[in-house]
């Protein structure tokens, strides 16, 4: 193969991991926003939080694996504490409140962190297993752990959609977001049951953080840098729809890359131009519940 | 231009009461009781947070060495956090010039605010020191008698660079940073720097801010092959930047370079991929200067922290206003002596002796450091006394 193709096939596995990363990032607004319905501006925080946390175990404990392991079910625990003490009393209010709060709570975060870890830039170590680069051209390797990173974005993808469109669980989650009262009525604790999707919401974004801290680095203000995109792939996806947002993180992930290389000049605004267009063509995103009712 | 003359009429008529010695007497007289008020607009929350505080507590170390005083008055201090949030610019700026009139301001890191900052002094007259931000205008084309700087502009460190890699024999650059102003001002003063010997910029590579998505950039400077790469990014996006350069091995076949900021702070989180990175600035740990290891030693008793390049810009500024307003004898009404004494001063800095242009903009030296351990080690003196061209300024 000659040059030109070998680095175009290297963009288009570039835009790959990035949609696949992406994808990641949002899963969990996607089941907050998208199939909750509830305005989560918070959702880069929560990011933000996965961030510190590998962080802090890391560091802790010397391991990123050990690290995942304590930081997951911390992630999951909190994700049921907010929803506990703030969530629930705004499923019936204005989406205004809802946007209140976790505006709210991004401050707090912001401020928390800088009062518990202070405002510096800190990195955490590639796990030793795949620190390593697989050469691609003679001046060029790819990361193993971004290879990594996207198989296990691949198995997450996988299992929401299987959560949510095949099982019980996902059944009653479903119905819930139409009808509240109806699916209480039938003898399901819909209560208990939002609870659980919002801390597997605020897990995902977590996870995704985690997972991203070796790639990027953790500092103050990360989060922001997530939620917008977040929203616009949830949005260009559909809202409440799994295989949307998958679909919608790797048109991202493909304009993005490939606006990078050939239209430097323009590249931040094609996301949202795609965006824009996507929105013409399906009001309620690619698989948007308005679209197909 | 009609503010600037009513500045210089301003300046010309309390010049003409300073004269009229009997008749000044008791409004010197009530001045020298009252406080000097400073305007402090920094960072004191968000991304730029550390070092809004080495500038604050370096400006006051540098103070309070002076007994707290500045002429032989009490300084009053007004404290603004400017989030380095631009479109707040104007009216946090404000607060202090029309609302605590303030006599000096001071501020502030990120170039965007400073942008605004300026503006507003233009247009009120107020004394503005600026101890970071690196815009080349505040010193060029917006330039003004009241506008001082004792940081850099974005041209100085990365002319210098371009200097050094033009000075290795290397002809074909890439630069690659951030789609916004100061970035495009840093590739600029590289490739002028380069093209002195025989240089050129192949390809500018751009991304929007501050976004840090860099693998398809990076594939498309292995597939470039040049001499060089010159990197314009600052805090957590320049660790990701280093990372994933060394992460995707072109460390080893194309040499990365850049202006200080891409590896000041940045050091602990970009750990081994940061290693033997050449890099600008105006500032190098391990600089052999008496006057460096005092204020360190001064600044770590002071903080318990180790001093930085922002905490050494922070000093300067205040040893910029004690040697101004010790010369005004604290009459900080005084606007033009003060600012004559400003454009006459040698800051003695722990970066090496330097006084000011005709701009207002520090002419020093620039030293080549490279990144040992947890250091950015001085190497050489890249450019001896290198000004500003201060493009614009009609000061000059």
């Amino acid at each position: 193969m000659s040059d030109p193709v070998i680095f175009f096939l290297i963009q288009v596995l570039n835009a790959v991991q990035y949609g696949l990363l992406l994808f990641l990032v949002a899963s969990g607004l996607t089941l907050i926003f998208g199939i909750m319905g509830i305005i989560n501006l918070a959702h880069g925080s929560f990011y933000m939080l996965g961030a510190y946390l590998a962080f802090v175990c890391a560091d802790a404990t010397g391991s990123f694996w050990l690290a995942l392991v304590i930081a997951v079910p911390l992630s999951f625990g909190f994700g049921l504490l907010l929803e506990t003490l703030l969530f629930r009393f705004l499923y019936a209010r204005d989406h205004l409140y809802q946007v209140l709060l976790t505006y709210g709570l991004i401050l707090v975060f912001e401020e928390g962190r800088g009062l518990l870890v202070g405002n510096d830039v800190h990195g955490v170590p590639v796990p030793a297993l795949l620190n390593s680069s697989i050469p691609l051209t003679a001046t060029l390797s790819y990361p193993a752990y971004r290879l990594a990173l996207s198989a296990i974005c691949l198995v997450v993808a996988g299992l929401l959609y299987l959560l949510i469109q095949k099982t019980r669980l996902g059944m009653a989650i479903r119905a819930g977001s139409v009808n509240r009262e109806m699916v209480q009525s039938l003898g399901i604790d819909i209560g208990m049951v939002y609870r659980v999707v919002f801390a597997i919401g605020v897990t995902l974004a977590a996870f995704a953080g985690m997972l991203a801290a070796p790639t990027t680095s953790v500092f103050p203000g990360m989060g922001n840098q997530v939620l917008i995109v977040c929203f616009v792939t949830v949005v260009i996806g559909g809202i409440g729809s799994i295989k949307g947002a998958f679909l919608g993180a790797m048109l991202i992930g493909l304009v993005d890359t490939f606006g990078a290389v050939y239209a430097p000049q323009i590249s931040g605004m094609l996301v949202y131009m795609l965006m824009a267009a996507v929105l013409i063509w399906r009001p309620a995103g690619l698989f948007g519940r308005a679209a197909t009712r | 231009m009609i503010h600037r003359r009513t500045i210089l009429q301003g300046m010309a008529a309390s010049a003409g009461l300073a004269a009229a010695g009997g008749f000044v007497a008791p409004r010197v007289a009530i001045g020298q009781t009252a406080k000097i008020k400073l305007g402090l607009m920094l960072p004191y929350t968000g991304t730029y947070a550390a070092l809004g505080r080495n500038i604050d507590e370096a400006l006051r170390l540098a103070i309070a060495q002076q007994g707290g005083k500045l002429g032989g008055r009490e300084i009053d201090y007004a404290v603004v956090d400017d989030q380095s949030d631009p479109p707040k610019g104007a009216e946090n700026a404000n607060k202090l010039v029309s609302g605590a009139k303030v006599d000096i301001l001071i501020g502030t890191v990120h170039s965007g605010v400073a942008a605004a900052m300026v503006k507003v002094v233009h247009d009120s007259g107020t004394l503005l020191i600026i101890p970071n931000a690196g815009l080349e205008a505040a010193t060029g084309a917006l330039c003004a008698p009241n506008i001082f700087r004792t940081s850099f502009s974005n041209w100085q460190p990365a002319y210098a660079m371009g200097k050094v890699a033009a000075g290795r024999g290397w002809k074909r650059a890439v630069v690659i940073s951030w789609n916004y102003a100061a970035g495009k001002e840093s590739n600029g003063g590289f490739a002028e720097g380069f093209a002195t010997g025989g240089g050129k910029i192949e390809k500018e590579l751009y991304l929007p801010f501050p976004q840090v998505e860099f693998q398809p950039l990076l594939t498309e400077i292995a597939a470039l092959k040049p001499d060089v790469v010159y990197a314009f990014f600052a805090g957590g996006g320049a660790v990701k930047f280093l990372k994933d350069y060394a992460a995707a091995d072109l460390r080893k076949s194309i040499p990365l370079v850049g202006p200080g900021f891409l590896t000041d702070g940045t050091l602990q989180a970009a750990g081994e991929a940061a290693q033997g990175l050449e890099t600008t600035l105006h500032y190098a740990d391990g600089l052999d200067l008496p006057r460096d290891k005092e204020f360190r030693a001064a600044f770590k008793q002071a903080t318990k922290r180790e001093a930085d390049v922002y905490a050494v810009q922070g000093y300067d500024t205040g040893q910029l206003l004690v040697a101004g307003l010790n010369a005004v004898k604290g009459n900080v009404g005084a606007k033009n002596d003060l600012i004559a004494a400003w454009e006459q001063a040698e800051i003695d800095s722990p970066r090496g002796k330097f006084t000011l242009s005709k701009a207002h903009n520090p002419i020093q030296d620039f030293y080549l450091r490279k990144v040992v351990g947890a250091e950015n080690r001085y190497v050489s003196v890249a450019v001896k006394a290198l000004a500003d061209p201060a493009r614009g300024c009609k000061m000059v």
